[in-house]
């Protein structure tokens, strides 16, 4: 069943922060792409007030969300397509991706156990360990995927100086 | 990017440069693979290494397991402060034999 799944580790107030767009990217869904995003995420995390071992973090969460469209939401296309959404809020950084993929079942979005040590699936691991949300829901038209990532600035040791 | 500096008989130092990512780890992958099945001892040099994912260490953890079951050792040398941290993210830096540099490697093996 196709729905909608949120990972939260915070609890966040019914009114969030206004939002101040960053930065909109619209890149081919192509592993070779990916480096030329990391230092725009990187850079605007840093403008968000965290520090730059909490700012590499925060790439590798976004880079390994974009690596998931890349692999399994286009496996079967060429010409994908990803917009990355950078916004800052007052209290840390918010990361929407959007692609045209067909849809996706949250459920089937499994990060491997800790104890496992097989390749694979850390991707999401990593996404779930970094970030405080990652919510994953159709597009409200339908036509693919958003999934949207936030960060605090204060809710893990590394996040600031 | 992956060099494979050919070291003693039986000894292989892999030295991974750059990005560990998506776009090079097919390659980085064989590299491994290929010196994990031909050596006993093969250290993997991260210390240029700028960024690795999960891919990455995929590789990394398929190496490891592969030289666990040819009864080859496999081992990280002087592993970058980039590299490190999202190994230990991973929960896997207990799960490699990280070594200083080579020579203690080397010492290690002895």
């Amino acid at each position: 069943m196709i729905g909608t799944s949120s990972v939260t580790k915070l609890a966040h107030g019914p009114l969030e922060p206004p939002l101040e767009p960053l930065l909109e990217l619209r890149f081919p869904a192509q592993a070779d792409r990916l480096k030329l995003v990391r230092g725009s995420i990187r850079a605007a995390a840093r403008m968000c007030g965290f520090n730059d071992t909490a700012a590499q973090n925060i790439v590798l969460a976004v880079d390994e969300a974009c690596q998931n469209i890349i692999v399994h939401g286009y496996k079967d296309r060429e010409n994908g397509e990803i917009v990355l959404y950078l916004a800052r809020r007052r209290d840390g950084i918010q990361v929407s991706l959007v692609d045209s993929a067909p849809l996706v079942d949250p459920a089937t979005i499994t990060p491997r156990a800790l104890t496992d040590i097989q390749p694979g699936r850390l991707g999401s691991y990593f996404i779930r360990e970094i970030m405080d949300t990652a919510d994953y829901r159709p597009r409200p038209d339908g036509a693919g995927n958003l999934l949207e990532m936030f960060k605090r600035l204060d809710s893990t040791p590394w996040q600031t100086t | 990017m992956a060099d494979n500096l050919s070291g003693a008989q039986n000894q292989d130092v892999v030295r991974l440069t750059g990005s560990v990512d998506l776009e090079h780890s097919p390659d980085i992958r064989r590299t491994l693979l290929d010196a994990v099945a031909e050596r006993v001892n093969v250290f993997v040099d991260l210390a240029e290494v700028t960024y690795i994912d999960s891919s990455g260490i995929a590789c990394l953890v398929e190496a490891l397991q592969t030289a666990r079951n040819h009864g080859a050792n496999l081992g990280l040398v002087a592993v970058s402060r980039q590299a490190m941290r999202v190994l230990e993210l991973a929960r896997l830096d207990m799960v490699f034999s990280i070594h200083d540099d080579l020579a203690s490697a080397l010492q290690a093996q002895t």
